[in-house]
């Protein structure tokens, strides 16, 4: 092949070009110096300092927990939204959820921001709820834009899984909520898992839509983080993506043996 | 199928009935944004009872596959679909020093008459500022740059991958799926780190005698390609290696036992087939690269314009809800056009398949 040194290169670039950016935010998140860009030697006070930093960790425990509430919603969601698409055959309103389903993965977040704020302003004069924006309009805004995420995800898993073992627990008398609790579900797990995840991490990483929809008291972590970062680089900012890196490598890591297992048992 | 087989009763009445509720929660949803709240409040419980009434009887049958329906449709109905109505809505209004701070589409006045006051004013103003329209333009520029260039870039990585043998290719897959786990925020955050006068680039660059002084990189368009291709590149790598994954290997020994050049086989047999990859990763990058507000935000400088900047601003700093909507909806129609064009095509692929 005369292609054959191309092809090598653009790949190694393309892949320093992905990882260049985190490794150098990883090794200055353990410099001594506060500029970020020189060197001056080893040093964890910036970890030391990020952990006194009481606005940083009220923000990162509030974006903990909506992550975690949003996730969850949206599993549910997105796994019900890719079960009714897979295996519902035809309904009505299908053309609709399937357009739902797709176009918060690329819909601008600021429209998604904007637009779900003004309906939240709207409820709360008309319903009285929800009062003031705060938690729970994030949970609710987070839940909605990642349960695309997980739909796609269970959807694809969906469609790969051998339907003849859901016909064989229905050939043996089992009912439609019965096949899909005691065979369906325990098939899609790993893929429900990865969604969840990838749930969490989009609610944990989301700073246009909680700017939005988020209320005095409620700042979530990519909030202060922004507000910081705006003013310039500061070092403790580089000690906390070094423990999300960190975190997030243990997280896929998991997710992927789990992946893997299952992809094993079923062949 | 459990649900296919199941028979459809259909009557006429149910229809009408169907087509009444639809009215009503029209009427709903117009009382909801402008009458007060006790007359929206008796309407929408009105609408929810006659709901439930609907479902519960069109469906006896098989109501439990419409409870299952229901939920998806209607969570995702309110707070994705609905939304953009609001959105609408409140684009036709006026600005207002109120709580919300937009003016009602009507009024009555004493004698009972309805004035109508919603206008299209707000877009006329949009559309007639060259500050807004060279914002939308210069939006869909620096998105279409950076998706040529994020093809450019994804397109031999994605190749590359198709044809590493196994174990490799999974490990290299992973590698670029990785960093789209991690914070985006903080990812775009260490591109500050890189191109800053005294950053790590120009750093080097100087170390290695390159140049004698400093590149400006930050603050230019330049920085915000680099931070939206940076961010996207998985976008575009992921649905090109799925396609290109599935190539035939047959076909390109053909087309060289032929006698054409790996040029004139790439040209005529692998892009032509790829195309769908091509056309899904490039949407999956333009689209939400033209609403993108953290990267121009971080990366960009003062006069770097794109329109997700431009409605931030408008929202948070003039706090000009209805201008602020009458910019989202335009922005909504600019990229509802390149989502139906990417819709047709994954459909397509999956009947393919």
């Amino acid at each position: 092949m005369r292609r054959g040194w191309f092809l090598p290169i653009v790949a190694t670039f393309g892949f320093c070009f992905l990882y260049a950016p985190i490794v150098s935010l990883v090794i200055f998140s353990f410099n001594e110096s506060r500029l970020v860009t020189v060197w001056g030697g080893f040093s964890t006070r910036w970890y030391g300092e990020l952990l006194a930093d009481g606005q940083m960790l009220a923000a990162a425990w509030i974006s903990l927990k909506v992550g975690v509430l949003a996730a969850s919603i949206a599993t549910v969601i997105g796994t019900l939204a890719a079960f009714v698409l897979t295996r519902f055959g035809k309904f009505r309103g299908k053309l609709l959820l399937t357009g739902m389903v797709t176009a918060p993965l690329v819909m601008p977040e600021v429209i998604i921001g904007l637009s779900l704020l003004l309906l939240f302003v709207a409820m709360e004069l008309v319903l009285g709820w929800p009062a003031g924006r705060g938690l729970t309009t994030v949970v609710i805004a987070h839940a909605t834009f990642t349960s695309a995420y997980v739909a796609v995800i269970a959807q694809s898993r969906l469609r790969d899984m051998d339907e003849s073992l859901e016909e064989a627990a229905r050939d043996l008398g089992a009912g439609p909520v019965r096949v899909f609790f005691d065979i369906t579900l325990p098939v899609i797990a790993p893929a429900l898992v990865s969604g969840w995840l990838l749930a969490f991490t989009l609610s944990l990483d989301d700073l246009v839509i909680a700017s939005f929809v988020s209320g005095p008291g409620a700042s979530t972590l990519p909030m202060v983080i922004f507000s910081k970062v705006r003013l310039g680089v500061s070092p403790d900012v580089n000690a906390l993506a070094t423990i999300i890196i960190v975190i997030v490598a243990v997280a896929v890591t998991i997710a992927g043996l789990l992946l893997m297992r299952q992809s094993k048992k079923t062949g | 199928m459990s649900g296919a087989e199941v028979p459809r009763r259909a009557g006429l009445p149910l229809r009408m009935l169907a087509v009444g509720l639809a009215g009503l929660g029209g009427a709903v949803a117009v009382s909801f944004l402008t009458l007060n709240p006790t007359s929206a409040l008796l309407l929408s419980a009105l609408f929810g009872a006659g709901l439930l009434y609907f479902l519960l009887s069109r469906f006896m049958g098989w109501s439990d596959r419409w409870m299952v329906i229901a939920v998806p449709l209607l969570w995702l109905g309110i707070f994705f679909l609905v939304p953009f109505f609001v959105l609408g809505r409140i684009s036709l209004s006026e600005t207002m020093i109120a709580r919300p701070p937009y003016s009602p589409l009507w009024e009555t006045d004493a004698q009972g008459n309805v004035e109508i006051i919603a206008s299209l004013q707000n877009y006329w103003f949009i559309l007639g500022d060259a500050l807004y329209r060279n914002a939308y333009l210069s939006s869909i520029k620096i998105a279409a740059i950076s998706t040529v260039f994020a093809l450019l870039l994804g397109y031999p990585i994605a190749y590359f991958i198709a044809r590493s043998p196994e174990p490799r290719r999974s490990f290299l897959l992973l590698l670029v799926v990785l960093p789209f786990w991690t914070s985006f925020l903080l990812r775009v955050y260490a591109w500050i780190g890189f191109l800053r006068r005294d950053g790590v680039i120009n750093n080097t660059l100087i170390w290695l005698g390159v140049i004698d002084e400093p590149l400006v990189m930050m603050q230019t368009d330049f920085a915000v390609y680099i931070g939206i291709v940076y961010t996207y590149l998985p976008f575009m790598i992921l649905p090109l290696y799925a396609n290109l994954v599935k190539l035939d290997g047959a076909l390109l020994e053909a087309a060289s036992d032929l006698g054409a050049t790996p040029m004139v086989t790439f040209f005529t047999v692998t892009l032509p087939l790829s195309l769908p990859g091509v056309i899904a990763g490039s949407m999956l990058v333009f689209i939400p690269a033209i609403g993108e507000y953290v990267i121009p935000a971080l990366l960009g400088g003062p006069d770097t314009l794109m329109i997700g900047r431009t409605l931030w601003d408008e929202f948070f700093s003039a706090r000009d809800w209805p201008v602020a909507s009458a910019v989202a909806i335009i922005m909504l129609i600019l990229v509802v056009i390149p989502m139906m064009w990417l819709q047709a095509v994954q459909n397509r692929q999956e009947e393919g398949q």
